[in-house]
């Protein structure tokens, strides 16, 4: 039971807050939500900036530190690589990458997906009919082989990646957003809209797109840890990024290699993604309890 | 008063929510005694319904519980979980307002209700089902020998509140809580199942504690009363005696919440302003794989006139075709048949070709809650419409209008920063039918717009609507499933049924001399028969 | 029944025919050949396989007879793995797959539905945090990791179990790869049941129950778990067709001689009729995975019923 149905006629909330301003203070209150929230940034700006900062560059050779374990002398903190590269230079390149692909691949699958599924669920009908058949038999193709032959006919490319990885998230995307947009599609205000008068196009950017974001949000803080960890995976497999640029599924890979001699090598670059994708589903989990439909 | 059954002695319930506690009863007495009829009354929050919860024990985990409830002289706040569920369908049993979900829907009905006999009886198998099947029969069950393998979605509404009812009695109680049990229903199927407790309440002599926020039940059902209001009790008294004098005033504004009042006519020769012709409108059932999809046809062939400053009510059960008819009308679904707009035909006219007009004619829905799009603000919900008719006006203008629209209805101009949550449902459905007469329309269609609201609440919509009418020249069009409503506001009635008018007429002939027998039956329903004479 | 799962086997159909289309043309459009080696062929040795294999007539003539021979049950022979049928390398690397992938889901089931259901019965409890805390890591650490890591502990370290190889699906040697495979689902599964169990102990019919005086263990047997399971069952349909046919990562770590490492191979490789046959497989199962979800779906739920 809520406050809303123990007092009747007076409404809950201060005064002029939006949904979105409401949800953000129930997810402040959320103290997992919030310690991801912020240890997701520190891994950011450490990745974007950190590589500056290190005095090792991606591929440096430290002749003196082969196989070097983590150590606070010597400047190695995180160990070196067989080659002698500085492993924690070495994770934040990767992490730069494995964040773009993350951050661009998703933005490919919101869009595509967003755009798809409100318009197979506005139109409705037999057009939504064809539009989720189609969603359906991309179900059904072997998603990897999917991205496996993209690989191999259009070389290995980082911004094939990106697009391979966005190309085949939005699927579910698309299906979040039609459930949303067709239900949406039922509510009174919509049909308050059209006896308004209010053109189409204007009743999906005003109406339906706001209303869908909620969920979209949720699944956009869900799909980025599946992206990364699709990314690791290719990567993993030797169909990812290419040298000189490397991955933290790349470096996994690698310390998979190296585990029994220098298991740093698998550990270091694996805590770095375990953490990240800790944070990010608690983050998901947090956003979904901040915009619960049924608090609204 | 003899030795009660129930009593609820300086009861206090709070709720522990994460932002503080809420009190939800403050210091509740009532009593019952065997065989006896105490209708708990009160609007949403009220703290009707968390009362009789706690008298079975089954408050959420964040509740936290004073004073005493006592059964039989056993207090039931003291007792062991044990204790209680031996009590639980056994001495004390429940039904509830939401017949559709109340079953669980992978098991069947049968075996739902031989599972309190097993619990309570050890009465298990053929005897078990013997029982059931009587049970059913007692409860007016059709065909209970094959209705009692059905699963729940196979009956229908009130079919399944007939089942909770068997359940509820299978032990025989001494105590019915009965939640709302007909709010969720029909009209006439209402009265058949408040028939059907008030037979099994003599047969079994059991008391029934009648939670309810309807007084026509109140009324006619129980023997005394109890008013709630914010958590506490207002006034207890016999149910003739309250009715006949209330001595609390905010019992008499419940009294008084009752519709009340004439629509003035208008003169006989005024200007006929939309028009339907044998309205038809059909929806494609599901099409199936290798089977020819058919239609379903919702309103068949509905002829219609509604003259300028009129107010024309249709009124009919759920399922009847009248909210259909009423968006036929405005073209937000397609539909055969003639319609004119004052001189204007709208049949075949397109979006674009409906825009100009739909100025003229403005809609109110239901659903306070979901008729307002959440992410907008009352100003921008508000002044949509202008942006739409009136694209020459501008931001000042605009807001001007808004502001006007808003005073109209009663509500603070200041108030069109806000979001629609942070109204109440009564102030909803102003901010809905200011965004309608922010365009100044000539017509309106009212689709229940005061079904959802508590009657308080809902008495104050229905002055408000009164007045625009008034002072706006407006035409109406009201689609209610409440005949009191209908009553007080139409000039003329429509009775609406699978699709089709059965009756039509001038509103004070039809409700006093109803030619129909469905007619009839609705209005024994919702007991305006004695009130008719 | 019997007729609405022909009925939608044969609805499978049309969906089968794109995905082979899709692939086929995208597989081909792939520059370079089967024949492409370290050492480049002769040009008419060359030949004469493009000739024995059909690669040298028109790409629709292919596409044809490739469907022509599908229709007959022939995938064809392997290009790479030249002395055996498409047929006998799924053959002999399903069931491998199966064993593990099938022996993972069993696993996952075993100890994630009590886990969520413990979770939810005693919600926000220390039991609940637990639970909760331990299947987010398990989300969100790959299989690709924990692998290695199983293998590093109780393979190298202890020395309790083989790091790897198949031995001819000795029970020491399943353990690691199924527990490797298995920590991922049963994540999802404790969340997924947690969440459905809650909403279900919040429904009426539960309050129904509890109003009629059963004991908690009765309503939540009786009336919570059977409701509860159907995210789950519908989750596990794309999730058992994904696992059975083979966990690429696990195969590649274990050294297991599944089907998994198929389709990378046989895409590197431009091994046509290895990766359709694989394809063709995989989408197959699906179909028919997606059935038996839906089986198993209105066997739970009198609500749906497939009697046309």
């Amino acid at each position: 039971m809520t406050a809303d149905t123990l007092s009747p006629d007076t409404a809950p909330g201060a005064a002029g807050d939006s949904l979105g301003r409401e949800a953000w203070r129930r997810l402040k209150q959320n103290r997992a939500a919030m310690a991801s929230l912020l240890l997701l940034s520190i891994i950011t700006l450490a990745c974007v900036a950190g590589p500056w900062l290190t005095p090792w560059g991606l591929a440096d050779v430290d002749w003196n530190a082969f196989n070097v374990a983590p150590t606070l002398e010597g400047g190695h903190w995180l160990g070196t690589d067989a080659n002698g590269r500085d492993l924690l230079t070495r994770t934040l390149y990767g992490g730069r990458v494995s964040l773009s692909v993350a951050l661009v691949a998703t933005l490919v699958s919101l869009l595509i997906g967003v755009l798809y599924g409100a318009i197979a669920g506005y139109l409705g009908g037999r057009a939504d009919n064809l539009m989720m058949r189609f969603v359906d038999i991309m179900y059904s193709l072997p998603f990897m082989f999917l991205v496996i032959l993209l690989m191999v006919v259009f070389g290995r490319n980082i911004l094939l990646i990106y697009a391979a990885i966005g190309a085949v998230e939005w699927l579910d995307m698309a299906r979040i957003v039609r459930g949303q947009t067709l239900s949406l599609k039922r509510r009174e205000f919509i049909e308050a809209a059209h006896a308004l008068g209010v053109r189409d196009r204007t009743i999906v950017t005003r109406h339906l797109i706001p209303n869908a974001i909620g969920p979209v949000i949720v699944y956009v803080t869900l799909t980025v840890p599946k992206v990364i960890l699709l990314e690791s995976f290719l990567s993993f497999l030797g169909l990812g990024v290419q040298e000189p640029l490397t991955s933290w599924g790349v470096l996994i890979s690698e310390g998979t290699d190296m585990m029994q001699t220098s298991p740093w090598m698998l550990l270091v670059p694996s805590v770095f993604l375990a953490l990240t994708l800790f944070c990010l589903n608690f983050l998901g989990d947090g956003l979904r309890d901040a915009l619960d439909p049924k608090t609204r | 008063m003899q030795e009660p059954l129930l009593e609820v002695d300086g009861l206090s319930v709070d709720f522990a929510l994460p932002h503080g506690t809420v009190p939800a009863v403050k210091q509740v007495s009532f009593a019952i005694a065997s065989g006896e009829t105490l209708a708990l009354v009160g609007e949403s929050g009220s703290g009707k319904s968390v009362s009789s919860t706690a008298a079975i024990g089954l408050l959420p985990d964040l509740a936290r519980t004073r004073g005493a409830i006592r059964f039989a002289g056993e207090d039931l706040l003291a007792a062991t979980p044990r204790r209680l569920r031996r009590l639980r369908g056994n001495d004390i049993s429940m039904i509830f307002q939401e017949p559709m979900t109340s079953l669980n829907p992978l098991h069947r009905i049968g075996r739902q209700i031989a599972e309190v006999l097993e619990r309570h009886r050890g009465l298990k198998g053929d005897p078990a089902r013997q029982r059931v099947l009587d049970l059913l029969d007692q409860v007016g069950i059709p065909e209970p020998a094959r209705r009692i393998d059905s699963f729940p979605h196979e009956l229908s509404g009130g079919q399944r509140q007939r089942v909770m009812i068997a359940m509820a009695l299978a032990c025989e109680p001494k105590l019915l809580i009965a939640d709302e049990p007909t709010t969720a229903l029909d009209v006439t199927v209402q009265a058949q199942i408040l028939t059907l407790l008030q037979d099994l309440q003599r047969r079994y002599g059991m008391a029934i504690l009648f939670i309810t926020h309807d007084l026509g039940i109140v009324r006619h059902f129980a023997d005394r009363v109890c008013v709630m209001r914010q958590g506490e009790v207002v006034e207890t008294a016999e149910t003739t005696a309250l009715f006949a004098a209330p001595k609390h005033a905010y019992t008499r504004m419940l009294i008084d919440a009752e519709p009340h009042g004439r629509k003035p006519p208008v003169p006989a020769d005024a200007p006929l302003l939309l028009e339907a012709r044998d309205l038809r409108v059909r929806f494609p059932l599901k099409k199936r794989l290798f089977r020819p999809g058919s239609d379903f046809e919702a309103v068949r062939g509905i002829d219609l006139r509604v003259r300028r400053g009129q107010t024309v009510g249709i009124v009919g059960e759920s399922g009847s075709g009248k909210s259909t008819l009423g968006r036929a009308l405005l073209r937000l679904l397609d539909s055969r048949g003639d319609i004119r707009f004052d001189d204007t035909a709208l049949a075949g006219l397109d979006s674009a070709g409906m825009r100009p007009l739909r100025s003229r004619m403005q809609v109110v829905f239901q659903d306070p809650f979901g008729s307002l799009s959440p992410r907008l603000t009352v100003g921008e919900i508000v002044g949509e419409g202008l942006r739409v008719h009136a694209p020459e006006l501008g931001r000042r203008e605009r807001d001007a209008r808004v502001q006007e629209a808003l005073n109209d209805v009663a509500l603070d101009p200041a108030m069109r920063h806000r979001y629609p949550h942070e109204f109440s449902g009564g102030q909803r459905q102003r901010i809905a039918i200011a965004r309608a007469l922010v365009l100044k329309p000539e017509f309106l269609l009212l689709d229940e717009p005061t079904s959802a609201l508590d009657r308080s609440v809902q008495a104050t919509v229905i002055d408000l609507l009164r007045d625009l009418q008034h002072q706006y020249d407006l035409t109406y069009l009201f689609i209610s499933h409440d005949l009191a409503v209908v009553r007080a506001l139409a000039d003329t009635v429509l009775v609406m049924k699978a699709g089709e008018v059965v009756e039509q007429g001038a509103t004070e002939t039809l409700f006093r001399a109803p030619r129909e027998a469905y007619t009839r039956e609705l209005m024994r329903a919702a007991f305006l028969e004695d009130t008719a004479a | 029944m019997l007729s609405y799962s022909l009925k939608r086997l044969l609805q499978a159909i049309p969906t089968m025919l794109i995905v082979i289309t899709i692939a086929f043309f995208l597989m081909r459009v792939a520059p370079g050949g089967p024949f492409d080696g370290e050492r480049a062929l002769p040009p008419e040795i060359e030949a004469n396989l493009n000739a024995a294999y059909h690669l040298d007539e028109p790409l629709p003539q292919q596409y044809l007879r490739y469907l022509g021979n599908l229709l007959q049950g022939d995938f064809g022979p392997s290009f790479k793995y030249k002395d055996f049928t498409v047929t006998e390398l799924i053959l002999q690397g399903f069931p491998v797959s199966l064993e593990i992938g099938g022996l993972a889901i069993l696993l996952a089931l075993v100890i994630g539905l009590p886990l969520g259901i413990a979770a939810a019965l005693r919600r926000n409890s220390a039991i609940d945090y637990a639970v909760m805390g331990t299947a987010l890591a398990g989300i969100a650490v790959p299989n690709f990791v924990v692998a290695p890591l199983l293998a590093l502990v109780f393979g190298v370290l202890l020395g309790w179990l083989p790091a790897g190889g198949w031995n001819g699906g000795a029970l020491p040697n399943l353990v690691l790869p199924v527990l490797a495979l298995s920590i991922q689902q049963i994540a999802y599964i404790a969340r997924m049941m947690r969440a459905s169990m809650i909403e279900v102990l919040g429904s009426h019919y539960i309050r129904t129950a509890r109003a009629k005086g059963l004991s908690e263990r009765l309503v939540v047997w009786r009336h919570a778990i059977r409701p509860a399971l159907m995210p789950v069952v519908s989750y596990l349909g794309p999730a058992v067709a994904g696992i059975i046919t083979g966990s690429v990562v696990i195969e590649q770590i274990f050294g297991i001689p599944g089907i998994g490492r198929y389709f990378v191979q046989g895409a590197l490789n431009r091994d046509y009729t290895l990766v359709m046959g694989t394809v063709v497989f995989y989408g197959a199962l699906i179909v028919l995975l997606n059935l038996v979800v839906d089986l198993i779906y209105s066997a739970l739920d009198p609500q749906i019923r497939y009697d046309d």
